[in-house]
């Protein structure tokens, strides 16, 4: 067995940003582990633009984000070992892993995780209609045609109208197919309005709203896509089909974060963001396990992974050179009913910073309207926002001063709307 | 008057834009939606990412970019164009794979080390 100060799991942004930050803080002995061929996780694959306008100001596309954290990582002394898959780790931070050289266990004093989401495939929602070839995830397609150089199919229908989806209705549109449709069980896309108007309304792609794929039809391949309307409670209307004939199907149905190794390690997860329960200082269940970016929950911008995952860097070095945070918990933060989760879920008594960052989402749209901050009796501060939607993550930043006048051990975090 | 989304940035203001009133623009959350909505009446253009086909790489596909926006009704031109091109590893970042790419005064560059 050998022995690390710090291991990182995952060289995607998260994976990344943890490494150097962990290092700029002084961690020396530092092990980063990727399975796939080179660093950078999905940003190799979103070959378009719209990365970093929040953390450089400029518009990068994926590989050009991943590129100036691999530079920066460069500058350190962290030890990168890819094509090398993590299989399990125990409670006692002891890492099983294999790659071409055999099977290895690493016992580290810390680790991060890092791992990234996967996407939910068709069994996860459940399309009726044949089994044949030709119904992929959107992720599974932009990588094939990104990066392998494989097209994959020339009459497409996509399921799912989120960011992924839309992006790949133009990228197979560029490519020469036919996007026939865009179809949205949700009577709203939960994709950014830029990328309706720059992926579907430039290509003359129609988007389907309140509409789902209720049969796929084909017998080696897919020949043939039905629609349907749904009404309120998500149910297909009859009478209301609509068939296309296709060779192709993408699924664009969520993401889940991908917590295999957090489950066997035994660390709690938050059934509602599907992540490892966490404190401010991104810290786990298990004392030195910290975790951050999309395998904590989806996020929908690098720039805020990045940060997380600094914190996440900054915390693991403290843990390792300085005084560890007990593994008490101070506070717990409890979202109303119109929020869908908070991470952090709760804090840790006497918190050196002067904020702590809580990330959240909103499961229906506000507009104009304050986040209120409360101990159950008196408000401890508000926010203001102009807009809010389910697709988009809120941040707030709570000053640790102002907990010191909570009673009790709850926060409780909601949302109301200003009447004009 | 037209309406119209800003997509410079994720915010993705609703936009209204007046022709009569000298193209006065309303409802943008900051200055570059103002040109924005000026170009996207008058000649609306777009960054075009794709890649080319690379040999003696990790992948078989380099991505890339305009370095700047290029009229819309030149991206179909521009990806025959790049379809056509097949590029020698090594290239480095920001490497110019095609100059003036369709007439447009935009060069198609690398976004990638590969
Ligand atoms: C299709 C798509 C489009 C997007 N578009 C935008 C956009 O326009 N703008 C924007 O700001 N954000 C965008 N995002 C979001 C952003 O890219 C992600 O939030 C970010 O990449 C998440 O980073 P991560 O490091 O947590 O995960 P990932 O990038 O997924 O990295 C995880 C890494 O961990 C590795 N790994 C996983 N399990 C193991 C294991 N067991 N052993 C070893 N290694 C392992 C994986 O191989 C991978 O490299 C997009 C995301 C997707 C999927
Ligand atoms: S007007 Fe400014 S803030 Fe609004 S979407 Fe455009 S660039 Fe963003």
């Amino acid at each position: 067995m050998k022995n690390c100060q710090l291991a990182i799991i995952g060289g995607g942004p998260a994976g990344l940003a943890a490494a150097v930050s962990a290092y700029q803080n002084g961690v020396r002995d530092i092990l980063l582990l990727e399975r796939d061929k080179s660093l950078g996780g999905i940003l190799n694959q979103c070959i378009h633009n719209g990365f970093g306008l929040h953390y450089f100001k400029e518009e990068l596309t994926g590989p050009e984000y991943a590129a100036r954290f691999v530079a920066m990582l460069k500058e350190t002394a962290v030890r990168v070992v890819s094509d090398t898959m993590v299989l399990d780790i125990t409670d006692d931070r002891v890492i099983h892993a294999v790659n071409t050289d055999g099977y290895h266990t690493i016992r580290a004093d810390s680790i991060i995780l890092a791992m990234g989401c996967r996407e939910r495939t068709r069994g996860a929602i459940s399309i009726p209609g044949t089994r044949c070839a030709g119904i992929l995830t959107a992720g599974a397609a932009q990588r094939f045609v990104n990066m392998e150089g494989y097209m994959v199919g020339k009459r497409i229908v996509i399921l799912g109208s989120g960011d992924i989806g839309l992006i790949m209705s133009r990228r197979l549109s560029l490519e020469g197919a036919e996007v026939l449709a865009c179809v949205e069980v949700m009577p709203h896309s939960s994709g950014l309005q830029r990328n309706i108007v720059q992926c579907l309304d430039d290509f003359g792609i129609p988007l389907y709203l309140s509409h789902t794929v209720t049969d796929i039809i084909g017998r080696d391949r897919v020949e043939r896509v039905v629609i349907q309307k749904v009404d309120e409670n998500r149910l297909p209307i009859p009478g209301t089909e609509i068939a296309f004939d296709c060779d192709t199907l993408l699924l664009s149905v969520g993401l889940i974060p991908e917590n295999e190794l957090s489950r066997q390690a035994g660390i709690r997860l938050d059934p509602r963001t599907n992540g490892p329960e966490v404190f401010e200082n991104m810290e786990t269940t298990i004392p030195g396990v910290f975790a951050c970016g999309n395998v904590l929950h989806v996020h929908d911008l690098v720039d805020f992974v990045t940060r997380e995952a600094q914190n996440a860097g900054k915390s693991a070095a403290d843990y390792l050179l300085r005084d560890p945070m007990p593994a008490t918990e101070a506070y717990r933060i409890e979202a109303s009913d119109d929020i869908s989760y908070t991470v952090p879920q709760k804090l840790h008594p006497a918190i050196p910073q002067k904020a702590v960052s809580v990330f959240f989402r909103v499961r229906r749209t506000f507009e104009k309207s304050h986040i209120l901050v409360t101990d159950g009796e008196t408000v401890l501060c508000a926010f203001s926002r102009e807009r809010m939607a389910p697709g988009e993550m809120e941040q707030i930043y709570l000053p640790t001063a102002l907990l010191r006048r909570a009673k009790g051990n709850t926060l409780y975090i909601s949302c109301e709307e200003v009447s004009k | 008057m037209k309406e119209l989304t800003c997509i410079v940035c994720p915010r993705g203001c609703r936009l209204r834009i007046d022709e009569t009133r000298d193209f006065l623009v309303m409802g943008n959350g900051c200055e570059r939606g103002i040109d924005y909505a000026k170009a996207e009446i008058t000649s609306p253009v777009r960054t075009l990412t794709s890649t080319v086909k690379i040999v003696g790489a990790c992948h078989p596909r380099l991505p890339v970019k305009t370095n700047r926006p290029i009229p819309k009704k030149l991206l179909r031109e521009a990806m025959t164009i790049l379809n056509r091109i097949t590029v020698h590893a090594p290239i480095r970042i920001g490497d110019v794979i095609v100059k003036n790419i369709a007439g447009s005064g935009a060069d198609l560059t690398a976004t990638r080390d590969m």
